[in-house]
């Protein structure tokens, strides 16, 4: 039998599931906000397509089917979340998550002020609703520093929102770009006794790492713990008053609804990689160890982020002289795929904010999110070919001696 | 060698119009000729080089000793992007 991603029910619901590192000449190694889908979170998408296709908001049995599947997928992500059922919304992404929070939140303490205060490596999505929610409401987006790991400057954080005029703060859990963690429970601390609700991205987090019960609201992304993308978890404590920053809709935090069955294989999802997620810490923070020690051994490069306090399955350097967008495309050819913060691999000019707040090289920039899946093998893959890829490109920028 | 000393010649690469990595490959072929203790700008308008140059300095024992807007009368006549200059005093050879 031969099953390729390209036609995932080619073996029918009750088939293997496609491994999406089979092949011994390619690895996949960015998997972060997008990694490979769980065995059981296609399992959950396709049942539920057969059960939960009816809009859930219907009365007929149909719809009353899709509820329920919809119901129970609250449940299991709140019981994972630490969150009680009526504290957790379905989005349509984990970017309108972020969104809602920050708009929803700052609506509804306006009266409070309209100042937002932010760490200077959040989430593009964070930063971008803080600058609008800021400006809707006269107030400021305040930008809190972060050392040369990426980790916030807690002190700061703790000054800015005690603050007179402070609508909301926001702490991711971890980044996602270098994996250091962030301090959030001394920031929930400071912000409890400042009276200021504090959203927490834990989108690079959850279904990876232990995440402190330290949140008045919480953001969490289904598509980087294995399930479909498409739609996003939006979590907020009952006393945090939120309001949907959309036009009235049946659902307030998913105008038009959310996708059943990717809601309902999110949970199935979280709910699996919960269960072996100390073992997967060890066994992929074991994997980062190795490509952190061996990737410094090339000439010129930075090896960036916490060496300790970070998140298990991510890794991140960036090479001197070396061109990001050709490295990439270097390793791609090589069979190993990879992210990069390089302003040449965007759209823009602009170089990864992360990097930049941290003050390293922003330039040759590597980063690599390892999934449950990814083996020694792959790994011992990226770091056999890199050496050679970092040289070619290099060679072709004319570096020698320098 | 007056070149980049203090009261010698100013050494200026001009790398606008280059994207990364190429200024800091530019300023660091540069600075390879010259003594320590040397000051030497370049000018760019890549926004990733006003955080990568600081970075290349640390890594080799430079220190960035100036960032600055480059005004307008340094920049090409129809050019309407934002340019820097940044000067860093050459450390210790290694």
């Amino acid at each position: 039998m031969t099953h390729t991603t390209d036609s995932p029910t080619a073996s029918g619901p009750a088939g293997p599931a496609p491994d999406h590192t089979a092949s011994p000449r390619r690895a996949f190694l960015d998997s972060g906000g997008r990694a490979p889908w769980h065995p059981l979170a296609r399992q959950a998408f396709l049942q539920a397509v057969d059960d939960g296709w009816a809009d859930p908001r219907r009365l007929h049995t149909e719809g009353r089917r899709a509820a329920r599947l919809l119901d129970g997928a609250r449940e299991a992500v709140a019981a994972a979340l630490g969150a009680r059922t009526e504290e957790v919304r379905f989005t349509a992404s984990h970017t309108t998550a972020l969104h809602a929070a920050v708009l929803g939140a700052t609506a509804a303490r306006r009266r409070v002020g309209g100042d937002v205060v932010v760490g200077a490596v959040e989430r593009a999505a964070v930063l971008h609703a803080a600058s609008d929610a800021a400006a809707l409401h006269s107030g400021t987006r305040r930008v809190v520093p972060v050392d040369r790991s990426g980790r916030v400057d807690v002190e700061a954080f703790a000054r800015a929102v005690a603050q007179p005029g402070v609508a909301l703060a926001a702490l991711q859990h971890a980044n996602g770009e270098v994996g250091t963690r962030q301090p959030v429970t001394a920031a929930h601390e400071a912000a409890r006794a400042a009276g200021v609700p504090l959203l927490v991205d834990a989108g690079a987090g959850i279904g990876h790492d232990a995440v402190p019960d330290a949140w008045d609201l919480l953001a969490a992304d289904p598509a980087d713990w294995g399930a479909p993308a498409g739609v996003g978890v939006l979590a907020a404590r009952q006393r945090v008053r939120l309001t949907a920053p959309w036009p009235e809709d049946a659902d307030p935090w998913a105008p038009g609804g959310v996708s059943v069955p990717a809601a309902f294989a999110a949970a199935v999802a979280l709910q699996a990689v919960a269960a072996d997620r100390a073992e997967q810490d060890a066994r992929r923070r074991a994997l980062v160890d190795r490509v952190r020690h061996t990737v410094s051994q090339i000439p010129d490069v930075e090896v960036v982020g916490d060496p300790d306090d970070r998140l298990p399955h991510v890794a991140t350097f960036s090479f001197l002289y070396v061109d990001g967008e050709a490295l990439v495309t270097e390793l791609d050819r090589a069979g190993v795929a990879v992210g990069s913060g390089s302003a040449c691999t965007a759209a823009t000019l602009e170089p990864s904010h992360v990097l930049a707040a941290m003050g390293v090289l922003t330039h040759g920039n590597v980063r690599i999110a390892l999934d449950r899946s990814t083996t020694g093998d792959d790994v011992d893959l990226l770091l056999a070919v890199l050496p050679g890829a970092v040289a070619r490109v290099r060679e072709l920028l004319g570096v020698d001696g320098l | 060698m007056t070149e980049g000393i203090p009261g010698g010649a100013e050494v200026v690469v001009d790398a606008r119009g280059l994207r990364c990595p190429l200024p800091v490959i530019r300023l660091a072929a540069r600075a390879r000729d010259l003594p320590p203790g040397a000051l030497l700008s370049v000018l760019t308008s890549d926004p990733a080089a006003r955080h990568d140059v600081p970075a290349w300095a640390r890594m080799r024992g430079h220190a960035v000793v100036g960032e600055e807007p480059v005004g307008e009368e340094q920049q090409d006549e129809d050019a309407d992007v934002p340019c820097w200059r940044l000067t860093v005093r050459l450390g210790p050879a290694s």
